[in-house]
């Protein structure tokens, strides 16, 4: 089985490209892949409790997906970490950097 | 053991969050000890163009200091300087059709001038490749 790491900078509301993104990790995760998905600048308002992002709540029931989100963006967007759902982790750039180049895991910037 | 990324820009400066989010990346795993390779393609060229000018700022009155203008061009040199600090490869290669096309070939200390075979060859070499394209 393969690891993939998914860096996603776009807002869900802005592109419908973000939905299908989480399909496609929603896909990968039940054909048994490990699924990083890091939420980075706009990709932080899915990170929201109160949003309602189509699929975002299905990939972090998922026992191979990990989510992640940037705390240098949550902190641009005024948004603080008790409005996020509570089973992401709150990360920054030097994990970022380690699951870029971690041995075996496939980055892909969207 | 150091490991390398490859990374390839194509956003020109002041475009897109993409830019500052690499950057910030680079400058990470740099200071982990890691070499970094950067493909600058496109308007990202433009990243280091030695020219660039900070500017006041009219509407909120604010001067040429006080405003403190960012410039991508200095963060390109500053990435350069923490390689320097940490002992660990930097290379910065700017796409040169790119470059032509935007006249933009006069960099800060640093940046040297290449194409596909040398983004193959950085491929082939490093441990990942990070493709940062376009949004749009």
């Amino acid at each position: 089985m393969s690891k993939y790491l998914f860096i996603e900078s776009r807002d869900p509301f802005e592109s419908k490209d973000t939905i299908q993104l989480y399909g496609l990790i929603k896909e990968l995760s039940h054909q048994g892949h490990n699924v990083a998905l890091y939420l980075v600048q706009n990709g932080a308002f899915s990170s929201r409790k109160n949003a309602k992002v189509q699929l975002f709540p299905e990939l972090l029931k998922e026992q191979n997906i990990k989510v992640y989100v940037d705390d240098y963006s949550l902190e641009e967007r005024g948004i603080s970490k008790d409005e996020i759902h509570q089973s992401l982790v709150v990360s920054n750039v030097d994990q970022l950097s380690d699951l870029v180049l971690e041995e075996g895991r496939k980055p892909v910037w969207h | 053991m150091a490991k390398t990324l490859n990374i390839l820009l194509m956003d020109p400066p002041y475009e897109s969050s993409n830019t500052a989010t690499s950057l910030r990346l680079i400058e990470a795993t740099l200071k982990k000890g890691n070499n970094v390779t950067v493909f600058a393609y496109e308007g990202a060229t433009a990243l280091s163009f030695r020219h660039q000018k900070g500017h006041p700022n009219p509407v909120k009155k604010t001067s040429l200091e006080e405003e403190k203008h960012p410039l991508t061009k200095d963060f390109v040199s500053a990435l350069f300087e923490v390689a320097k600090k940490k002992d660990v490869e930097f290379k910065w290669v700017n796409c040169g059709l790119c470059v032509d096309e935007r006249g933009v070939g006069d960099w800060v200390e640093g940046p040297v001038r290449g194409g596909p075979p040398q983004f193959v060859e950085a491929v082939q070499k490093s441990d990942k490749t990070l493709i940062v394209a376009t949004t749009r």
